[in-house]
């Protein structure tokens, strides 16, 4: 992390990270789309994308994992601020990533949920293991 | 005479035809003036579904799944079938964090999002045959619509 602090690029970046699915598993069907990220120190934000279903689910497992690794994350947020949809496959998205991170003390964090996001999420009790962030209250 | 509807769809079981199948769905419920929370519901649903028919009962190969949907005055029922492997336990698998590819890290909640979204949900399954859900939900619940009132 020293070394790293030199240049701020390097530890506060953002991406949008290609789909590289391997042809083996997909055919011939490749997609540059998935997932918005940013790292901040230990902090994982994942802007999620509008729809988070078991199509895009895979991809964004994939590419959270790598990052988590490679950057000692402990905290992640998951931003649904372009979220108008997601399933079961969604939740175990978030669920998987909270077991990784729950070993290092980690937490997870849900930032501009809308009723809709929030409703699944009570649903499958995924508000008992993350924090769901409030803002702009009337 | 009674306002009914139909309309199917037959597409590959590739988990890009997700998105197309819930689109398809919602937008053929929207003849029976549905709240967008009614739509989300049932895109849900239906997404829970296919999800189930591509990743368990094609275990990801590339067959066909079919959605069969009918409108009845103000309810909705959409079948989604496989000829996959089909679901050796129905009540099993129907109860909630069950699942039988923990490594997919699947939550386990595929079915009792159905149930939490539809009125009603039915399970027929045969093992090697394949598997058939049946949805039902109707729109317009406890509202009465406003046009049919006097001024």
């Amino acid at each position: 992390m020293e070394i790293r602090k030199n240049k701020k690029k390097d530890y506060e970046r953002e991406g949008y990270v290609t789909d590289a699915c391997p042809s083996f598993l997909n055919g011939t069907n490749r997609r540059s789309i998935i997932m918005k990220y940013q790292v901040q120190e230990n902090c994982l934000t994942i802007y999620l994308p509008r729809e988070v279903d078991h199509h895009n689910a895979e991809a964004m497992k994939r590419e959270a994992d790598k990052i988590i690794e490679k950057d000692h994350i402990k905290y992640i947020i998951f931003d649904f601020a372009d979220t108008d949809f997601m399933d079961s496959s969604g939740i175990g998205v978030i669920m998987g990533r909270y077991k990784t991170i729950c070993l290092i003390g980690g937490e997870i964090w849900a930032v501009h949920a809308n009723k809709r996001i929030r409703k699944i999420l009570t649903l499958s009790g995924m508000t008992k293991i993350m924090q769901i962030y409030e803002e702009e209250k009337v | 005479m009674k306002n009914t509807n139909e309309m199917e769809i037959i597409f590959d079981s590739r988990s890009s035809n997700e998105g197309f199948a819930r689109v398809a769905v919602a937008s053929f419920m929207t003849q029976l003036n549905p709240t967008v929370e009614e739509v989300s519901d049932v895109k849900t649903a239906v997404s829970e579904a296919v999800t189930n028919a591509i990743i368990h009962g094609y275990e990801n190969e590339i067959h066909k799944i079919s959605i069969f949907c009918q409108i009845e005055e103000n309810q909705i029922s959409v079948i989604v079938e496989d000829t996959g492997k089909g679901i050796e336990n129905v009540e099993e698998a129907m109860q909630p964090m069950y699942t039988t590819k923990p490594e997919l890290e699947r939550s386990g909640m595929g079915f009792a999002f159905m149930e939490a979204f539809m009125d009603s949900v039915e399970v027929e399954s045969e093992i090697g045959q394949g598997t058939k859900v049946k949805m039902k939900k109707t729109i317009g619940k406890g509202r009465e619509s406003w046009t049919t009132q006097s001024l």
